[in-house]
């Protein structure tokens, strides 16, 4: 019992360590969100506890966006709604390996964000709960600590895309779909490959958010059909 | 209550319905091979999409070709060669400040 308990322990540690560089990258995104937020006249709580209870990058900005445009709340949910659609399916490959009753599977669930989901992907469609939910933990740090960060600091902070800090998200998936490709074989390649051309194809005409849920379609499409071998 | 509020709250419950509804409705069981098989797809298919959209998508719906492309395309040379993914990263955001910077 002691031994189990000990390797849950290891387990969460080893996904804090591995959250941690994606933290940093998570802090520098929340400040620009603060800063983003005070701009648009939303004050210094509104803000923080935004952060605190939503805990979503794109969902976010997809709601500073739309209200800082004119648009009304119904828009605003929609477009937050529509770019989180992806961790439906994420929540799915995860639940046989979260524990507990629903409420607890429901708040586990909560830890599913793309870094640490990807990072605690152990092919085969298994997955390390431990090790998602350490990733996740300070991330959530990083996003509260950078919101309200930014919204203190606002103008004293230097611009985020003068530092080319915004490619380290697309980067960091490119390293984490690299090892995928490495161990998944010919039908990854081919499911990241239609993915991607998905994507490229409906940016101009979709929405935000339904490019990268059209991805599912091509997981849906090769993981369906029969092995050929 | 202000339009902001109401949004936030909105938002918040939506997001965490959208995350909740897979382990509720799933729960322990496990899942069919079929289903096994369409998951184990979804992380490099969502990872390749996510590096499209934040790479070549910019804020009004365009597909475009800027300094971002020039970062991750270098980040991807790295990463071909086997290099760190921190070293690869690092790459990326280095040459995407200096091309903003001398572009």
């Amino acid at each position: 019992m002691r031994n189990e308990a000990g390797r849950g322990g290891g387990g969460y540690l080893a996904g804090v360590r591995a959250g941690l560089p994606f933290a940093l990258i998570t802090g520098v995104v929340a400040i620009s969100f603060g800063v983003l937020a005070r701009s648009l006249g939303w004050g210094v709580l509104a803000p923080i506890v935004f952060s605190i209870i939503t805990f979503s990058a794109s969902a976010q900005f997809a709601v500073a966006a739309v209200l800082g445009a004119g648009g009304g709340v119904f828009a605003a949910v929609a477009a937050a709604a529509l770019l989180n659609a992806r961790f439906l399916p994420m929540g799915v490959a995860v639940a046989p390996f979260l524990k507990g009753g629903p409420l607890r599977r429901a708040l586990e669930g909560q830890a599913v964000v793309d870094p640490s989901w990807a990072l605690a992907n152990r092919g085969g469609g298994r997955f390390d709960r431990e090790f998602m939910i350490g990733a996740t933990v300070p991330q959530f740090a990083a996003w509260v600590v950078g919101t309200v960060v930014g919204v203190l600091a606002d103008g004293v902070v230097g611009d985020v895309e003068r530092l080319g800090l915004d490619v380290i998200f697309p980067a960091f998936f490119l390293a984490l779909l690299v090892v995928e490709l490495r161990s998944g074989g010919k039908r990854a390649i081919a499911a990241a490959a239609i993915a991607a051309a998905l994507a490229a194809a409906l940016v101009p005409f979709a929405p935000p958010g339904v490019p990268v849920l059209a991805a599912c379609v091509a997981a849906l499409l090769l993981g369906l059909r029969r092995r050929s071998s | 209550m202000s339009t902001l509020w109401v949004a936030i709250v909105a938002v918040t419950l939506a997001s965490a319905a959208i995350k909740a509804a897979g382990p509720i409705l799933v729960g322990g069981r496990e899942l069919p091979p079929r289903v096994n098989a369409v998951i184990a797809l979804l992380a490099p298919a969502l990872l390749a999409a996510l590096v499209v959209t934040e790479t070549f998508g910019d804020d009004d719906g365009h597909l475009v070709l800027d300094e971002r492309a020039l970062g991750v395309g270098v980040a991807a040379v790295a990463l071909a060669l086997r290099a760190p993914v921190l070293l690869a990263v690092a790459l990326a955001a280095l040459v995407t400040a200096l091309a903003r910077l001398f572009g």
